[in-house]
């Protein structure tokens, strides 16, 4: 991803909610972030951690109580919702059900006061766009869940914005065809070059389709990065927790060099592991280490650590191997199935667990 | 298998009789309480007058919707136009409409303002709304004249801060009916429109501001278009109870505002002709169901012009 232009940055923005009562919530804690131009950013955490309020204030829906956010380098805080070259694509589509199809994609230009010429080619532009050419008279009503999702879409892209806002754009559709909307969003974001901002609590999701991925939770941002780095090198437990099954491992800390740590683990083996930017870890800590990242060998001595055989589950295209450690907890490890058949192993068996160089990171917490 | 077909057959047979005897009761109503009074009245405004009310029975003449529109002369029984009838429908058309249109212009922006309260504090602007229902039509009556009189509250105002050195005339005018009516009738059109507008989903009006609809235009293009079934059902209550007022003009608008439903129980007291009265009633209906097929088809055509 190049450094483009800054296409939304958001400063100290602090975003308090008042409940009944004196209990304020704090939707959103002193976030900053920094989006780019062509990106396909997402916000990702369990609901209640403030993606969509982040992305309601983005949309001016909301007004944050400190803080700015800026696109193209300037205030947006002045301007109402109806002037900032930004649009939503929502949740629940909120396409208007007196309005057919066509009308509803060309209801942004209309309101930007386009002649209908223009209007009428932007919107065949959209309809094609979307593949919804055949449905363009139809009532919003009338079209199953799919398409009103593409019609969202083309909604929100008409007007050509700046930014588009997804606000879990994918979460009512069923498996099929939430997959299938993955790949036309991005190459929806590919054809128009639009900076997109998308909200999902579902972190496959993020992981397939974002350019970078800032995780939340509790109002606040844990950690940005691609989605390599957020799932290879979580900076914290939560992080390491809600993307992707994960092991963790005690030790301390022998010493640091060039973002590295050599870790002794509680185990018995000194092992090198990552450190999140600008962290300098002493004494205790932990370390994590992805399943997939991880093989066990039927060499119990030249395995970095020993761990007895507890459990073996089958999943078609892996095998999870739940291993006892011999220094106590659980550790998974997934091992790709191949055509040859079973590997041997066998529940109780005593086996040595050994890791991919880079593969231990240490967290902050 | 025909085992199967007969069981399908006979378990049809068995949900139509059940629906028939569940809807017998309303059925029942419907027949005793509306179609058949209606056809007494229809049979009436055929019949000839009796001397002292009532009717002369099967003695029939069209007399009565004669004199609905023309006037027979006392000496040579010729028949001319007349329009003393015409005039008093025609005000309460008039007045009705006016009333309507004036429950909306104060009706919709508190159903609208209602809607947008949070969940709990709804009920209880609702039922403020409802209070004036909890008091008799006639003593709320008395006190829009309490107020409006010569010597009523806002002359008596008026005339202490020096605003005016004689009281406005406001008692039986059309002004005073038209008063009446609008206090009378407001619930009526606050409460379907509140109940569209509560159905209303305000994710649709963030979707309008968000693609650059202004606040008049998300109330024109968005909202008005969805809450349109509540403005509907809104002004039909309001017109046809309306139209047929009787207790309202008759202590607002006194004998020179006469409308519908005065004229109609003059018939049926002093004047002593029933099959006028139940020719007028008849006519009265008739106006109440052109209006509604008139309104109902311009309100749909509209909605799809615009949506």
């Amino acid at each position: 991803m190049s450094a483009g232009q800054i296409a939304i940055e958001a400063k100290g923005v602090t975003k308090i909610f008042q409940g009944g009562g004196h209990d304020a919530v704090r939707a959103l804690d002193n976030v900053s972030l920094t989006i780019r131009e062509n990106e396909f950013f997402t916000l990702l955490g369990p609901s209640g951690c403030g993606k969509t309020t982040l992305l309601r204030l983005i949309a001016g829906f909301e007004f944050p109580n400190e803080g700015e956010i800026l696109l193209y380098g300037s205030d947006i805080a002045p301007l109402p919702p109806y002037r900032r070259p930004v649009n939503t694509v929502f949740q629940n589509y909120a396409l208007f059900p007196h309005m057919t199809v066509e009308q509803n994609i060309g209801f942004g230009l209309e309101m930007l006061g386009k002649p209908k010429a223009e209007v009428a080619a932007r919107v065949s532009d959209m309809l094609r766009l979307v593949r919804m050419e055949e449905l363009r008279k139809r009532r919003t009503s009338q079209i199953s869940g799919g398409q009103q999702q593409r019609v969202a879409l083309a909604r929100a892209l008409a007007p050509s914005p700046k930014v588009l806002l997804l606000d879990e754009p994918l979460s009512a559709l069923d498996y099929k065809l939430r997959k299938d909307m993955q790949i036309e969003l991005k190459r929806l974001q590919h054809e128009t070059g639009i900076t997109f901002i998308f909200v999902t609590h579902d972190q496959e999701e993020a992981l397939t389709m974002s350019d970078r991925i800032a995780v939340m939770s509790k109002g606040r941002i844990l950690q940005t990065g691609s989605p390599r780095q957020i799932y290879d090198h979580p900076a914290e437990r939560f992080v390491a927790n809600f993307i992707g099954e994960t092991n963790f491992l005690e030790g301390r800390v022998l010493g640091t060099k060039a973002g590295k740590a050599d870790i002794e683990l509680d185990a018995g083996a000194v092992i090198s592991a990552g450190l999140p930017d600008g962290f300098v870890p002493a004494g205790r800590v932990t370390v994590v280490i992805r399943p997939e990242h991880a093989t066990i060998i039927r060499d119990v001595k030249s395995g970095t650590i020993r761990a007895t055989l507890d459990n073996i589950v089958y999943f078609g295209t892996d095998t999870h191997y739940h291993l006892k450690p011999s220094c106590g907890g659980d550790f998974i490890v997934r091992h790709q199935n191949r055509s040859a058949g079973e590997a041997g192993f066998e529940r109780g068996m005593e086996v040595g667990l050994r890791f991919e160089d880079d593969a231990a990171q240490v967290l902050r917490d | 298998m025909p085992r199967a077909a007969e069981f399908a057959t006979a378990a049809a047979r068995r949900d139509i009789r059940d629906r028939w005897l569940l809807s017998a009761p309303a059925l029942l109503i419907i027949f005793f309480a509306a179609i058949g009074p209606l056809f007494i009245v229809l049979l009436y405004s055929f019949m000839v007058k009796g001397d002292y009310g009532d009717v002369k029975f099967w003695q029939f003449t069209s007399d009565a919707w004669i004199s609905v529109l023309f006037e027979r002369d006392l000496f040579d029984d010729t028949v001319s136009f007349a329009d003393a009838h015409l005039s008093v429908l025609w005000r309460s058309v008039k007045l009705s409409a006016a009333t309507t249109l004036l429950c909306l212009v104060f009706g919709f922006p508190t159903a609208y303002f209602i809607a947008t309260r949070p969940e709990r504090q709804r009920d209880v602007w609702i039922l403020l709304v409802t209070i004036p229902f909890w008091t008799n039509l006639l003593i709320r009556t008395f006190a829009v004249q309490e107020l409006i009189r010569n010597e009523g509250i806002v002359n008596s105002f008026l005339q202490w801060i020096g605003l005016i050195d004689q009281p406005i005339q406001m008692m039986f005018t059309e002004f005073a009916v038209m008063v009446g009516m609008v206090y009378v009738f407001l619930p009526l059109m606050v409460l379907p429109i509140y109940a569209s507008m509560e159905k209303l989903d305000f994710r649709l009006v963030e979707a309008g501001y968000d693609l650059y609809a202004g606040r008049l235009q998300v109330l024109r293009r968005v909202i008005l278009p969805l809450v349109r079934p509540g403005i509907v059902a809104g002004s039909i209550l309001v017109f046809i109870p309306a139209l047929g007022a009787y207790v309202t003009p008759r202590l607002l608008g006194g004998g020179k505002s006469l409308m519908l439903g005065t004229l109609i129980e003059l018939q049926f007291g002093q004047g002593r002709n029933w099959p006028l009265g139940a020719a007028l009633s008849i006519t009265l209906m008739a106006i109440v169901m052109a209006a509604l097929l008139f309104y109902v088809r311009t309100v749909s055509r509209g909605g799809n012009r615009n949506g």
